[in-house]
């Protein structure tokens, strides 16, 4: 893995600038953290439609004799059904090393019918990640598939509830797509992929897109005064008001799907027979248990309780960590996820926290704090 | 009459004579974003130059906020309990963040007036 030294400009570098965009090195790319400030694009997100440059995550295109094929090989190392993705549908799954531990969160993509050459197959991975992901897919399976990762496209994500309304004066992709469905666009000449899904809880599409002609979309989006630029900030406190796992935090490659309660991420029949690596691992947890659990939590207060923080029992003892926590800015309390003892996990549990040598109380709350607001059926 | 003086760190100290005012300069605030907490200490305690005496927090991260003097709190801005984000809107003023008695006025002679402060962020 090559690492540069000096932090990569996406295609909206300049456009993030001129916009005001506070920039900082994140997972090796320069990245707006805010532009008028977190709250403010937190709830327009909620409200209106927020634009987000999630250019810096991995893009990879797999490919194989046809999309059958592929989808089967994949996996071997993909613990999601995948073999019943309909063309153009879209599912979240994880890399899983031989414990059982989450090397990575992603989502694989069938392109629509027609999109794309027989047996291909799009991937998008965290970007801090992608590097790993492709050495790990290509060690597996690169006797069967092709994979390769394209650093020349952009990706932009368009979230909130107006994000609908907002795409359909320029395509129809809205009134096609429901979600966690994919289709190719063209926006004002501009050739697209546009899936219906994101990670802030609302509804909302990620537009893949040539780098070459991805301020011009970006520009295109903001003509409709409802679309505001969103940075890293919001994104992550929308994601966690979400009760969406950040890779690195909430969940790592000692955690396993089981504790971190995705076991959505992996296919019904599959949690039985197995067939992808990690398997043993993961099987024999699903039966006997897990130890520790991610849960919700809500404090009293204010304060917000952070990642790293330690959640204690009555005698001041360590029994599980948070993981990501901040004053969730819709919520209006702080909000928190965490491992905690899996006996610790039922929705009302009083949870203890240390923050600054401080103990503070809160409860196990069902996730998501917020509740998810995806179009679970074409239109706007 | 006041002397408004700056740390490096971003504290100001708004004093007349030994009473001062202290808390964190608009260019502190702006640089932290959208203020959602602020723990403040118990009247009466006394620090010495450098201790830690708050925690500003905004939605991304807890920043500490340190004594810009000696001095004793004397009052707690007990708006910011419930309104944290007078701290964005009015640094200067309305979200002061503790009053307290000077140890040592001579301090204040060692931070930063208005025009150094200025080129100091610049």
């Amino acid at each position: 893995m090559i690492e540069t030294a000096s932090p990569q400009k996406t295609a909206l570098f300049d456009l993030h600038v001129a916009q005001g965009g506070r920039m900082v090195d994140f997972a090796g790319y320069e990245l707006p953290v805010q532009f008028s400030g977190i709250v403010a694009e937190h709830e327009h997100t909620r409200t209106q439609a927020s634009l987000f440059d999630v250019s810096h995550m991995g893009q990879i295109t797999v490919s194989g004799d046809d999309d059958l094929t592929t989808l089967s090989a994949l996996e071997a190392i993909f613990p999601g059904n995948l073999k019943n993705l309909k063309p153009g549908g879209m599912r979240y799954t994880v890399l899983l090393n031989e414990n059982g531990g989450i090397e990575d969160d992603l989502i694989v993509t069938r392109p629509a019918d027609g999109q794309a050459a027989k047996g291909t197959i799009f991937i998008v991975v965290n970007a801090a990640r992608k590097h790993h992901d492709l050495a790990v897919m290509q060690l597996e399976l690169g006797g069967q598939l092709s994979f390769e990762l394209h650093e020349e496209k952009s990706l932009l994500a368009l979230q909130g509830p107006m994000a609908a309304t907002v795409l359909s004066n320029l395509c129809d992709a809205p009134l096609k797509l429901s979600f966690m469905q994919s289709m190719p666009a063209n926006i004002k000449g501009i050739a697209c992929q546009v899936s219906r899904c994101g990670y802030t809880g609302e509804d909302g599409f990620e537009l893949s897109v040539a780098s070459g002609t991805a301020a011009k979309l970006a520009q295109v989006l903001y003509e409709d005064e409802r679309v505001q630029p969103a940075g890293l900030g919001a994104r992550d406190s929308l994601r966690l008001e979400a009760g969406l796992c950040l890779y690195g935090h909430d969940m790592n490659d000692e955690i396993d799907p089981v504790s971190a309660n995705i076991l959505f991420a992996i296919g019904k029949q599959r949690r039985t027979d197995g067939g992808f690596v990690g398997d043993d691992a993961i099987l024999s947890l699903i039966k006997q248990g897990v130890k520790n659990t991610r849960v919700g939590i809500v404090f009293e207060g204010r304060m917000p309780v952070r990642e790293g923080a330690q959640i204690i029992n009555n005698e001041g003892k360590q029994i599980g960590t948070i993981t990501s926590g901040t004053f969730g800015p819709t919520f209006g309390a702080p909000i928190a996820m965490g491992y905690v003892p899996a006996a610790m996990a039922d929705i009302g549990t009083p949870i203890s926290a240390l923050v600054r040598g401080k103990s503070v109380t809160g409860r196990v709350t069902q996730l998501p704090f917020v509740p998810q607001n995806y179009a679970r059926k074409p239109g706007i | 009459m006041n002397k408004i003086v700056y740390t490096e760190d971003h504290e100001y100290i708004n004093a007349q004579g030994t009473t001062a005012t202290i808390g964190i300069s608009n260019y502190a605030q702006e640089q932290l974003g959208d203020i959602v907490y602020v723990e403040l200490p118990a009247v009466g305690t006394s620090f010495k130059k450098g201790d830690e005496i708050a925690v500003v927090e905004s939605v991304k991260a807890a920043s500490e906020i340190y004594a810009p003097a000696d001095f004793t709190v004397t009052e707690i801005n007990p708006a910011l309990e419930a309104d944290p984000a007078q701290v964005n809107s009015d640094a200067m003023g309305a979200g002061w963040l503790m009053k307290g008695t000077l140890e040592n006025a001579s301090q204040l002679e060692e931070l930063m007036d208005e025009t150094a402060y200025a080129t100091h962020i610049a």
